[in-house]
């Protein structure tokens, strides 16, 4: 083991990005929360949030972030699951994660193209007899644009949780009479338990706040926290409502972190948060 | 569930289809002549040629990779001694809180992010440009790194360490002949995933940018609103078939080790 | 170890020749050099080529940045880690730089070419006497049209015309809090800057139900929405309108006659400015009026510069879409900087307006 001085000194430049970069911030978020637009000391914006618009706001970021989170499980798993199976699995995983590395506003507009009134989509339904559909601007549009988004990293936790199982256990639940389904119920979805929670973390808070997509692809008729936050900070100039509505964001992620807690360590993180 | 069969490729397949679909529509388009993203008309170089042009959009993509590859190469270099003061930490409470401090910015929202760093840099009197930028990039990659080793150095077993020991190792040669080869794909796992980070940012870099400093996203956002051009097309048709290539590279030369990404492996 | 330092160097190593790449680039493209000035406006909102004959002529350099919106420029004018020289914010956005103390005053004797600016366009309220900020472009806030996608006769010589049922799904409104809420208040004739919250809450009864026309609510996009022919009807500025028809002839875009906004986009000099001589020359460039004219040609918008006009297409000049005529021009109104209370108001409204479109 190492000496008690350079211990010390591993922890100083990563104490110093912490406090800095984590506990500073959140400390001036919280802050500034606590400030009116003439900045004088005030509980207002708190008052203000638990109005009805911003409660409102906060359900329905709610159940979207719920909804994209829900879908992007019931995509990711079984792709992960087959993905495992595969020959070249570590290279299939680099493939699924290539596209989330070309740029994201990029391929927002891509979509705005494919859902477009004479986009693909559309020439596909025309052909096929259903006939021109409004896609862009629709729940549909903002919900499928945000999955596509999220799969990737809902999709490396997972693979890793189940790439990791080990295969006599299947086995030996197999032997002793279990069909497929109760294998999967019994076995492999509680010890991959680790790797869906991971998925969810990185999915379910960053969707409470996406921003961009909810006016490029939804036209605004989705709101999220992020975008109040935005426009807060950016529009308003309100800094104060935005800080409080991003303590609020804060405490959430706490509480799902809490609820998405991992027993045993190593399992956590492997994806990202855009 | 032996094997994968028909439905389950057939799936696969779907889902690679989906992921893949804009980036192929995109780099389609960058072959148009007829300038926009609706009506293919006929076949052109033309977009590819005005991407090496347009010199201010060289310096942007310069500027994005250098911003990439430093902060990556310094969040690295913070992440690994921050995974190995975490592995050293005896009270298990203050370990705790030290992790889960460490995975706040990792799912907390850019907006967020960029947000309250543009406070503190405010509050610190810096100027923005490139050096807040690097900062900032630096900052979020930090964790990503940590938990990329962390994993790695926890599985690595004590004996190893006092083997060396015994041997007559010093402390500083246990650190650079034992533990830092063993967790060196975490290490590299770690500068790769910074690496992405950074180069797909948008939100933050658009909170903290200034002075004429900008990145290849916070362009093509603000080229995005006047209407895209389809030299942006064609230069991400370039970077996606330089990635492809680097990542192919990579998966060549990692082969073996089967670790990649999934550092955490244990 | 040693490979993990030879990755590190080598990451170093192309970091430093990209960035000397970089200076050599930015050489060659003229960035660098002494005499700069910043100049932050709005996104194609200039011709760059009269940024090079600036150069040419003055020897001055010119480093030009982009914004997105009236309060983003603020927010990072404010916080002051820029030196920008020059900006180019809407009226509103003046009073209430100035309030901030943001601004320097000009030196008219360092701006000859003032005089060939409109009178009507000068010492507006927003700015008396002209002391902290020179026109740069005006226009209107109306609706943007394309009739081969509209069944049916429409002029839109009212704002109630969007409320019509036909128009289910065909209208995009710009992400904006004023224009919106002011449409909304225009539409019952009252004044866009009303703070009278009975008139307010009115207004926003009103626009709630157009929530069934509306397809969406969206910020620049807009202009390649409309070109594309992807929506039918939008809310949008006279600028923009007129881009969007130099590509898609059949549009045609009106001002409804219950009053709309007509707003004006100013050159300033914020205090950061590190270059005030060099920004005044840019001011006074700009208002010389073949550069006007050959600007206004290039951006699309209304010039307020009278000898600039003699200079363009007289059709364009003549067209009262673009350029309507003072009696026009008096039945609209613009902008007060409404305070942050009544701004905060209104952005709330907003935001419940978003919300009750789902």
């Amino acid at each position: 083991m190492q000496s008690k001085s350079a211990r010390a000194l591993y922890l100083i430049p990563y104490g110093a990005w912490i406090l800095l970069f984590v506990v500073a911030p959140i400390a001036l978020v919280g802050y500034y929360s606590l400030f009116d637009l003439h900045g004088s000391f005030t509980f207002g914006n708190y008052r203000n949030f638990f109005s009805s618009i911003y409660l409102r706001l906060t359900l329905s970021s709610f159940w979207y972030a719920f909804l994209i989170t829900l879908f992007s499980l019931l995509i990711a798993y079984p792709t992960a699951y087959y993905l495992t199976k595969t020959k070249h699995k570590q290279l299939w995983l680099l493939l699924i994660i290539i596209p989330s590395w070309i740029n994201l506003l990029l391929k927002t507009y891509a979509f705005i193209g494919i859902f477009g009134q004479y986009g693909p989509i559309n020439a596909l339904f025309a052909a096929i007899g259903i006939g021109n559909k409004q896609i862009l601007f629709t729940d549909f549009s903002f919900i499928f644009v945000s999955v596509y988004i999220f799969i990737p990293f809902m999709i490396l936790p997972i693979f890793n949780a189940i790439d990791r199982l080990n295969p006599a256990l299947i086995d030996a639940s197999r032997d002793l009479g279990a069909n497929s389904w109760t294998t999967f119920r019994r076995v492999i979805l509680p010890l991959t338990m680790n790797g869906v929670k991971s998925g969810i973390q990185v999915t379910f808070i960053p969707a409470l706040s996406l921003f961009m997509i909810t006016r490029l692809i939804a036209g605004n008729k989705v709101i999220t926290l992020g975008t109040a936050i935005e426009q807060q900070f950016l529009v308003t100039q309100n800094w104060g409502m935005g800080s409080t509505i991003a303590v609020f964001l804060i405490l959430f992620m706490f509480i799902i972190m809490l609820f998405t807690e991992q027993r045993e360590k190593g399992g956590t993180g492997n994806g990202r948060n855009r | 569930m032996a094997g994968t069969g028909k439905g389950q490729k057939l799936f696969l397949g779907l889902v690679f289809l989906i992921l893949y679909a804009p980036i192929f529509f995109l780099i389609f388009y960058s072959f148009n002549s007829g300038g926009t993203m609706t009506s293919f008309e006929s076949f052109t170089w033309e977009h590819y040629a005005a991407v090496f042009e347009d010199t201010r959009l060289i310096m942007i993509v310069f500027n994005t990779v250098i911003v990439a590859l430093l902060s990556s190469l310094l969040a690295t270099t913070i992440g690994v001694l921050g995974a190995l003061a975490i592995v050293y930490m005896k009270n298990r409470k203050l370990r705790s809180t030290l992790l889960s401090l460490n995975n706040v910015l990792i799912v907390s929202p850019d907006v967020i992010i960029g947000a309250s760093f543009l406070i503190l840099f405010t509050a610190l009197g810096v100027k923005l440009g490139f050096t807040s930028v690097l900062v900032s990039h630096v900052a979020f990659s930090v964790p990503i790194v940590v938990l990329m080793v962390l994993p790695k150095l926890l599985e690595m077993s004590n004996s190893l360490i006092d083997a060396a020991r015994d041997l007559g190792a010093s402390g500083k040669d246990v650190l650079t002949r034992v533990i830092i080869p063993y967790i060196k794909p975490g290490i590299f796992a770690g500068f790769f995933l910074a690496l992405t980070y950074s180069l797909d940012d948008f939100a933050v870099t658009f909170f903290v940018t200034g002075n004429g400093f900008s990145t290849l996203s916070v362009e093509i956002y603000s080229m995005a609103r006047a209407g895209i051009t389809l030299t942006i097309n064609a230069l991400s048709g370039l970077l996606f078939i330089v990635t492809v290539g680097l990542v192919l590279g990579y998966y060549a030369l990692n082969r073996r080790s089967k670790t990649l990404f999934t550092g955490v492996k244990r | 170890m040693k490979d993990l330092i030879r990755a590190a160097l080598a990451v170093l190593i192309v970091s430093a020749l990209l960035m000397w790449a970089n200076a050599e680039l930015g050489k060659s493209a003229g960035k660098a050099g002494a005499d700069t000035i910043t100049v932050y406006n709005w996104g194609e909102y200039l011709d760059p080529d009269l940024l090079k004959e600036f150069t040419k002529e003055t020897g001055i350099r010119v480093v030009y940045e982009t914004f997105d919106s009236n309060e983003a420029m603020m927010t990072k004018i404010q916080q002051g880690g820029t030196s920008y020289d020059i900006a180019i914010p809407s009226e509103y956005m003046i009073e209430k730089m100035k309030e901030n103390d943001l601004l320097i005053p000009l030196d008219h004797s360092k701006i000859p070419n003032l005089k060939h600016i409109d009178p009507y366009f000068l010492d507006l309220p927003f700015d008396p006497g002209n002391e902290f900020s020179i026109p740069y472009f005006w226009g209107t806030v109306g609706i943007a049209f394309n009739p081969e996608l509209l069944d049916g006769d429409y002029d839109f010589s009212s704002w109630e015309d969007l409320w019509d049922p036909a128009l289910r799904q065909k209208v995009i409104l710009v992400d904006s809090a004023r224009e919106v809420i002011g449409m909304g208040l225009n539409s019952l004739g009252y004044s866009l800057n009303s703070t009278d919250e009975k008139e307010l809450d009115e207004a926003s009864e009103k626009l709630a139900t157009l929530a069934p026309n509306v397809k969406a609510i969206i910020g620049d996009e807009i202009v390649e929405m409309m070109q594309r022919k992807e929506a039918a009807i939008a809310l949008t500025w006279s600028g923009q309108a007129a881009d969007m028809m130099s590509v898609n002839e059949e549009l045609d875009y009106a001002v409804p006659e219950e009053g709309s906004n007509l707003w004006f986009d100013n050159m300033v000099i914020p205090k950061t400015a590190a270059n005030v001589d060099g920004a005044h020359k840019f001011i006074n460039f700009m208002l010389d009026p073949e550069v006007a004219a050959q600007n206004a040609d290039w951006v699309g918008y209304s010039t307020p510069n009278k000898d600039a006009l003699d200079l363009m297409d007289p059709e364009l000049v003549d067209d009262e879409r673009y350029y309507p005529d003072e009696e026009i021009r008096d039945h609209l109104e613009v902008y007060r900087n409404l305070g942050p209370e009544m701004l905060g108001d209104y952005n709330e409204r907003f935001l419940k307006f978003k919300m009750e479109m789902n």
